[in-house]
């Protein structure tokens, strides 16, 4: 990726939230800047949901076009920019997965799936995406195994909670907090992992 | 927050409701400060989980074509909270009644859009040019589908004054389209504040325009995908 030449000594100084502030004014560039940084992951959620090459690129292209008519509605005070795309891209991805009815996401185990080759990203962001990717494997694998597939389903396969609910053969009610509790969770594990590998400097003794 | 606010709030950052239980969290947040900041962290950690999602990677032409399509689109979408906090839209709220009006014709959906790009408007100049149309306004079209009228100035400029419009369904936006020989080109994406509508549409209306509004995903369309809820009556201009 970030094979445009001229984009990118343009937006490498720019913040993913300055950029979607450009794309609002109808830069292009700035569009393919924040696809070159975040198009690798949005595709990678699209394709898990999706199982299917046409039908990811579908819900990323169509993600990244809501991003192009809606940059100017964007509010950095809610999400960052990053979360935002990832979010609409998921949900395009969620869409269609309902209404194609194609349910292949099963719960993998996130942990033993192999890494796929990324010809294209440079080494710095594969290094980048492997250190996330670990922290958040690790932070998954952490939680209680009922949480963890709740989670999973839902944000993976594209089911929505009484769906979930159906599949596992629990009452909704269980579904819904053990999402909110896995997700709860997740959080406090990923704040303790960011803290723990930070330069924040501590004190010994 | 209660328990179950919380867990409303997880499976709308996780997208695992339905319709209904959607519109169920947009009703919670829309008055709740603290149901928006839990959301927004929680969906900060599920984004997380996209990035733990290893896949193949894209194919190089992906990028292309998003840029493509993204040039091939006009771009006129204001912010929807500029426009809910417009200054214009508490004046407006009280608008003339509609004179009942038959179904319009609007032509065919899904015909190409323009592959020319409006200049993008700042929405500061969107809402003075708004409020010049509402201070002179040269015509008047009726609507259907909601009590209201299309204001339209002398330029061409017009503003979509309604009220008695419902929220749009969660997940879902409403988005202006002006017709023109059966061609629908997008004039913007709104929300209704308490019912009331004064969107400024972007592009300009002709003589024989119809403005009509349909109901999108979030985010918008690049061309109608259902039927029009509200529809104005051909404009006429002098």
């Amino acid at each position: 990726m970030r094979q445009d030449g001229l984009a990118l000594p343009r937006h490498t100084h720019l913040s993913d939230e300055a950029l979607v502030a450009l794309v609002a004014r109808g830069d292009e560039t700035a569009l393919g800047a924040l696809y070159d940084r975040v198009g690798r992951v949005a595709y990678g959620i699209a394709y898990r949901i999706l199982r299917d090459e046409r039908l990811a690129e579908d819900a990323v292209q169509e993600g990244f076009l809501a991003v192009w008519r809606a940059a100017a509605a964007f509010r950095p005070e809610r999400a960052k920019a990053s979360t935002w795309i990832v979010t609409l891209v998921h949900r395009r991805a969620v869409d269609i997965v309902r209404r194609e009815e194609r349910r292949r996401a099963e719960p993998l185990d996130v942990a033993e799936r192999p890494d796929a080759p990324d010809p294209a990203g440079s080494a710095e962001d594969a290094a980048w995406l492997g250190f996330e990717r670990d922290r958040i494997h690790a932070a998954l694998r952490s939680l209680p195994d009922a949480q963890r597939e709740a989670l999973e389903l839902a944000y993976y396969g594209g089911y929505s909670q009484t769906e979930v609910a159906e599949r596992l053969g629990v009452p909704l009610g269980t579904i819904k907090s053990r999402m909110f509790a896995g997700l709860a969770r997740l959080r406090e594990v990923l704040d303790e992992a960011g803290s723990e590998g930070s330069w924040t400097p501590r004190l010994t003794s | 927050m209660d328990a179950e606010t919380h867990e409303l709030i997880a499976a709308y950052a996780l997208d695992a409701l339905d319709e209904d239980e959607r519109a169920r969290a947009k009703e919670v947040l829309a008055t709740s400060e603290e149901a928006r900041e839990e959301l927004r962290s929680l969906t900060e950690v599920a984004a997380t989980m996209a990035t733990a999602a290893v896949g193949p990677a894209p194919r190089p032409a992906l990028r292309d074509r998003i840029l493509d399509a993204a040039r091939a689109e006009p771009q006129n979408v204001v912010s929807l909270d500029e426009r809910r906090h417009s200054r214009l839209a508490p004046a407006l709220a009280v608008v003339a009644a509609v004179a009942a009006c038959a179904a319009v014709a609007l032509g065919i959906w899904g015909a190409s859009v323009s592959s020319e790009r409006d200049e993008a408007r700042s929405a500061l100049a969107r809402e003075r040019a708004a409020a010049a149309v509402l201070a002179h306004p040269s015509s008047e079209a009726s609507l259907t589908g909601a009590s209201g009228r299309l204001v339209v100035g002398e330029n061409g400029d017009a503003v979509l004054v309604a009220s008695n419009v419902p929220d749009a369904p969660a997940g879902k936006t409403y988005q202006v389209w002006v017709i023109d020989g059966g061609r629908p080109v997008s004039g913007g994406l709104f929300s209704p504040r308490s019912g009331a509508v004064a969107v400024p549409v972007d592009g300009r209306v002709r003589d024989g325009s119809v403005v009509a509004v349909t109901i999108e995903d979030e985010g918008g369309a690049s061309a109608p995908t259902g039927e029009p809820v509200i529809a104005s009556s051909p404009v006429t201009l002098s």
